[in-house]
């Protein structure tokens, strides 16, 4: 029992000590934001790593979220609401939730794996030791530039999925489901509302930010060799997932009872 | 002190006003790794222009005295000076100007596997020069024929061979024309002809460049071939220190049984 208590009060204690590390990390990126113009070259190629890299990832995922979504709806609606909510049900969902969430999650997995893969690497090859040596801080040379790329892209890769997402919904519920084009349109545009696009950005660059922060923070802290970089990988994508997962919840009571509440 | 030097007498390097003196002074540095002291009250000194050889078992140190020399590790407790400059509480920007005076041979060489050879070598120009690009690649080719590398500024680090890497590793840390020059296990993974090759380069270069250069290795052979001193680490302080000649002669038993590699002596081999 002792032992038990122990190792919950030494798991607490380390998981206090990691919010710390993570937060001295993000200051430590903030503090880099000046030089983002003569960091751009980086940056750009960075923002091509995000969001070119993880075009066919997110076709594939927002087809198939889209298809989904409208035979849920139709199964669901089919006995107690009108068809001509169709295109409301699917445009929302997909708006608010599942298009960021579901980007976060894959293009998440994606991103911490690269980046803590390679940060490891490099950390354990000794290779930011000898950035270091060269006087160029690895926090502006290799941190920042993914932060900003990741944050400034995911709320772009998520306009994408959400407008692939729904055109999917479309051709699936017109071509399968006895819904008239007509129909589909008309739920999309009759309750239409900025503010679920809106929602649905400002989640996606939360999330930028915390999948950036989660593979640069285990990349970063990667201690031995292969394994320790296999560890950091592993970490680096449970960590982001859970977090977009919980960071979901505390932005959607911000938003849609706070900011968004009419 | 551990047991097997207890009655064996002990260099002193300690200083008394290092902030007055070039060169490198390392005083009472400590620093401990999962509970074990891998340096303890740490004092050495490097002299100018010196070549210094460090030697010692794997594991007691070498590198991790390495690291703290340019704060790429922070010492628990103690301070280390670099031409009179404590460098041990200096803030990161004034950190970054004392390092620009440092090269540094790493292990495994530590090329950066995304980037050329070429850019590899130009990187701290690149960064901190203001040459231009053309400009940075001439002083890169030049620095990679200083130590005998032609034709392999557009290769990645992963098509050159381990020496070839190495060399590429002095190039990138003669870039920046240093004062100073570490290089920790330079000969390490490399067969005889190469590690010989690669010795013949610390000395060719601290004859053009006349930096000071430390060197960590228990390559004996390399020891002895390079050093204008010696010193061996072990119980995490210098035990020994002296010229190659004193060394090759001396009686101290620690230091007779590492450099005749013998498993029977002082030092346990398990």
């Amino acid at each position: 029992m002792t032992s038990l208590i122990a190792s919950i009060g030494r798991g607490a204690l380390d998981n206090l000590a990691a919010a710390g590390r993570g937060t001295v990390l993000l200051l430590d990126i903030l503090r880099q934001l000046p030089h983002v113009w003569k960091m751009r070259s980086e940056i750009l190629e960075q923002m091509h790593i995000v969001a070119v890299g993880s075009l066919p990832l997110v076709l594939t995922t927002s087809v198939f979220v889209g298809a989904v979504t409208a035979v849920q709806a139709v199964y669901q609606m089919q006995a107690y609401v009108p068809m001509k909510f169709l295109g409301t049900i699917i445009s929302k969902s997909v708006f608010i939730e599942l298009g960021p969430v579901l980007v976060a999650l894959v293009v998440g997995g994606r991103l911490c794996a690269n980046y803590a893969a390679e940060l490891g690497t490099m950390k354990v090859t000794e290779q930011i030791d000898a950035l270091e040596m060269l006087a160029i801080d690895p926090m502006r040379y290799l941190a920042m530039p993914r932060f900003v790329a990741t944050f400034l892209m995911l709320p772009v890769i998520t306009v994408f999925a959400d407008g692939i997402a729904v055109i999917s919904g479309y051709f699936v519920s017109v071509a399968t489901m006895d819904v008239t084009v007509s129909t589909f349109v008309e739920g999309l545009r009759m309750y239409f509302d900025v503010a679920d696009v809106a929602s649905g950005l400002i989640k996606s660059f939360f999330f930028g930010a915390i999948i950036a922060l989660s593979g640069l923070f285990f990349g970063l802290g990667t201690k031995g060799g292969a394994e320790g970089v296999g560890n950091a990988t592993m970490m680096a994508v449970v960590g982001s997932c859970l977090s977009v997962l919980v960071a979901d919840y505390f932005l959607a009571m911000l938003l849609f009872q706070v900011v968004f509440n009419k | 002190m551990s047991d097997l030097l207890q009655g064996l007498p002990m260099p002193d390097f300690s200083v008394a006003d290092p902030s007055s003196r070039d060169g490198i002074v390392l005083q009472g540095v400590t620093k401990s790794f999962q509970g074990r002291k891998i340096l303890d009250n740490f004092d050495f000194t490097i002299e100018r222009g010196e070549t210094v050889v460090i030697i010692g078992r794997s594991g007691e140190g070498k590198s991790v005295m390495l690291k703290h020399i340019v704060r790429l590790l922070n010492p628990e407790a103690g301070n280390v000076w670099i031409d009179g400059e404590d460098i041990t509480h200096m803030n990161t920007k004034r950190l970054f100007e004392v390092r620009k005076r440092f090269g540094m041979l790493f292990q495994g060489a530590a090329l950066f596997d995304s980037m050329t050879i070429c850019e590899n070598v130009g990187l701290g120009l690149k960064e901190h020069s203001g040459l231009s690009a053309e400009e940075i690649r001439i002083r890169a080719c030049e620095c990679l024929a200083q130590v005998g590398l032609d034709k392999v500024e557009d290769k990645l680090p992963s098509q050159l061979s381990g020496g070839m890497k190495k060399r590429a590793g002095l190039a990138r840390a003669i870039a920046m024309r240093p004062d100073y020059i570490l290089y920790d296990e330079p000969t390490t993974g490399l067969d005889p002809i190469t590690s010989d090759a690669i010795n013949d380069l610390i000395l060719q270069l601290q004859a053009e460049l006349n930096v000071t250069s430390i060197v960590v290795t228990h390559d004996m052979a390399s020891a002895f071939k390079i050093a204008d001193r010696m010193a061996m680490l072990s119980g995490g302080r210098i035990i020994y220190a002296g010229s190659v000649d004193h060394v090759k002669k001396t009686g101290h038993p620690v230091v007779r049984q590492f450099i005749e590699g013998s498993a029977q002596g002082p030092l346990s081999v398990f």
